[in-house]
């Protein structure tokens, strides 16, 4: 039998099940370290907490910001935390490629028979990660508990719905960053400002924003579909003033843009990489 | 006794001097720190601002201008103290280098620090003058009009550069004992940004929660030295603040001593 022709159903399941294999020897082998995979694990929950921490300060200390009460936002550090958690355990991995690129390391994946964003994707699974994605659960359940919700088809739907496309949106984020880092390099940090920046600003009522942040995280970076805007639609709350109530349905046309982003970025940071010279 | 050496050849202030200029090479990092510094601040200073005017334009004795003061002077000190918890002490204890450092005639300790200080002396410049001008120019912050805000605000910084730099040695003597002390360095940062007044001002806290954090070193870090330096606290509590800083600064130094003095009894380096 020959080998399957490129973009066949054959090819892509052989190609599947090659990822499957990686990724799940990289587990393995953090889960074999058992206690210092414990501590990670607990420093991963850690850090979730405390950043929890940060909103329930700020929300104790007033009665509302930006038209949201503590409950309410909740909601929107719940859904929006666990879909970055989540992009995190599969593309976080993504911000070391400086420093593969400075290294020369590299070099190597372009050698190989699979595609260089998969091979950087599977070169390290944290998972430790799956600490923090306890913390989103648990805020997203709790809000879901203490918010007055009718519970329709509909509700579950946009639910759902804005937990894909915000994972999407994360996921994609990352991959933009990764594109950028080939022209940056030692100027790395700069891609924070939107990838961490963007998970900062998707815990925020962007009710609160001015309009030069509406225009970087609700458009060119649109992390204000992840969570904000499904929630608000949701709870039928006050959204963006000026913006109709259903915006949150919008979620998918947000994530496919956020693909493309990622897409064109990616392709031509490949195609401007030279090799260390090595 | 020895004779004093000139400043120009005394080895600490050369540490000092090259941690300085060290950072000084690196201009698109810089630039790239900046950028990133200058969105959060963006941020946070809407959010702080919206919580300042939902609780009627004053909230913990911050008003909309002194808010912005205790945002943009916040992440002006991000580029000069160490919040994440590592640390060249770290690396250099688990790939073994630190014994070449004991080798060397000069303290371990105050090689490390000053180092640091240095660097940390050096971001004040492209990190911290360009937040506080972003800060003036859009984010509406009001800066002080008394001089000695000024000059005890400086004495301020510096200490708290100083406490920052001497408390991560200390943690990083962990690995003295630990040699893989990264778990160290995460329970740190978790801890370090809430009570340094990282992300709110930490007199927004419940009492309890308050009393925690001042129990650490933390708010001399960044808490203090912005209290000082945007004027928000002035006088007494001004030399009150520098005093709490003193002490903080002392026991960090000695904490790192002792356990530099211990650690390098237990320091076992592996391989040849």
């Amino acid at each position: 039998m020959g080998e399957p022709e490129a973009g066949s159903p054959a090819r892509g399941r052989q190609t599947l099940r090659a990822y499957r294999a990686v990724v799940a020897s990289r587990a393995r082998s953090q889960a074999s370290h058992r206690a210092s995979f414990r501590m990670d694990l607990v420093g991963a929950l850690f850090v979730g907490l405390i950043e929890f921490g940060e909103i329930w300060v700020l929300y104790s200390a007033t009665d509302q910001i930006g038209g949201f009460t503590l409950a309410q936002i909740m909601l929107v550090f719940g859904l929006s935390d666990l879909a970055f958690s989540l992009a995190d355990l599969v593309a976080g991995h993504c911000d070391n490629l400086p420093v593969y690129v400075r290294a020369g390391t590299l070099d190597v994946f372009f050698l190989r028979p699979q595609p260089v964003l998969a091979q950087l994707v599977t070169s390290d699974l944290s998972l430790r990660r799956i600490g923090r994605c306890l913390v989103g659960a648990t805020s997203l359940t709790v809000g879901l508990v203490l918010n007055d919700i009718d519970w329709t088809v509909g509700t579950v739907g946009l639910l759902v719905l804005a937990l894909a496309c915000g994972f999407v949106i994360f996921t994609a984020q990352f991959v933009t960053a990764a594109g950028l880092q080939f022209f940056l390099v030692n100027g790395a940090e700069m891609t924070n400002a939107f990838v961490y920046g963007g998970r900062y600003a998707a815990t925020q009522p962007p009710s609160v924003w001015p309009r030069s942040l509406l225009v970087v995280f609700g458009v060119i970076f649109p992390v204000a579909f992840a969570a904000f805007l499904p929630v608000s639609t949701l709870l039928g709350a006050p959204g963006v003033a000026g913006l109709p109530g259903w915006l949150g349905w919008c979620a998918p046309v947000a994530a496919l843009w956020a693909v493309g982003v990622a897409a064109l970025s990616w392709r031509w940071g490949l195609r401007h990489y030279r090799g260390a010279g090595g | 006794m020895r004779p004093l050496t000139p400043p120009a050849r005394n080895p600490y202030w050369r540490f000092l001097v090259a941690g300085f200029r060290g950072q000084s090479a690196y201009p698109l990092a810089t630039l790239a720190g900046l950028v990133a510094n200058a969105t959060f601040g963006v941020l946070k200073g809407s959010i702080m601002g919206a919580a300042v005017e939902s609780s009627g334009g004053e909230l913990a004795g911050y008003t909309a201008g002194s808010m912005a003061a205790f945002v943009w002077l916040g992440q002006g000190l991000l580029g000069s103290v160490n919040l994440w918890g590592g640390s060249d002490l770290q690396t250099r204890i688990k790939s073994g280098d630190v014994a070449v450092d004991f080798l060397r005639p000069v303290s371990v300790q105050a090689s490390h620090v000053l180092t640091d200080v240095g660097k940390g002396l050096f971001g004040l410049l492209p990190r911290g003058l360009p937040s506080v001008l972003i800060g003036v120019a859009i984010g509406g912050m009001v800066l002080p009009s008394d001089p000695s805000a000024y000059a005890l605000g400086l004495i301020s910084l510096l200490l708290g550069i100083a406490i920052s730099h001497a408390c991560i040695y200390a943690v990083g003597t962990a690995g003295f004992w630990l040699v893989e002390s990264r778990g160290v360095a995460v329970f740190y940062m978790s801890f370090s940004g809430l009570f340094a007044g990282l992300y709110t001002p930490i007199y927004l806290f419940p009492d309890w929660l308050l009393t925690l954090a001042l129990l650490t070193p933390f708010p001399s870090m960044m808490q203090l030295p912005v209290d000082v330096l945007s004027g928000q606290v002035t006088g007494a509590g001004a030399w009150q603040h520098l005093g709490v800083q003193a002490l903080w600064l002392a026991i960090v130094l000695a904490v790192g001593h002792l356990t530099t003095r211990a650690g390098r009894r237990r320091l076992e380096v592996q391989g040849g």
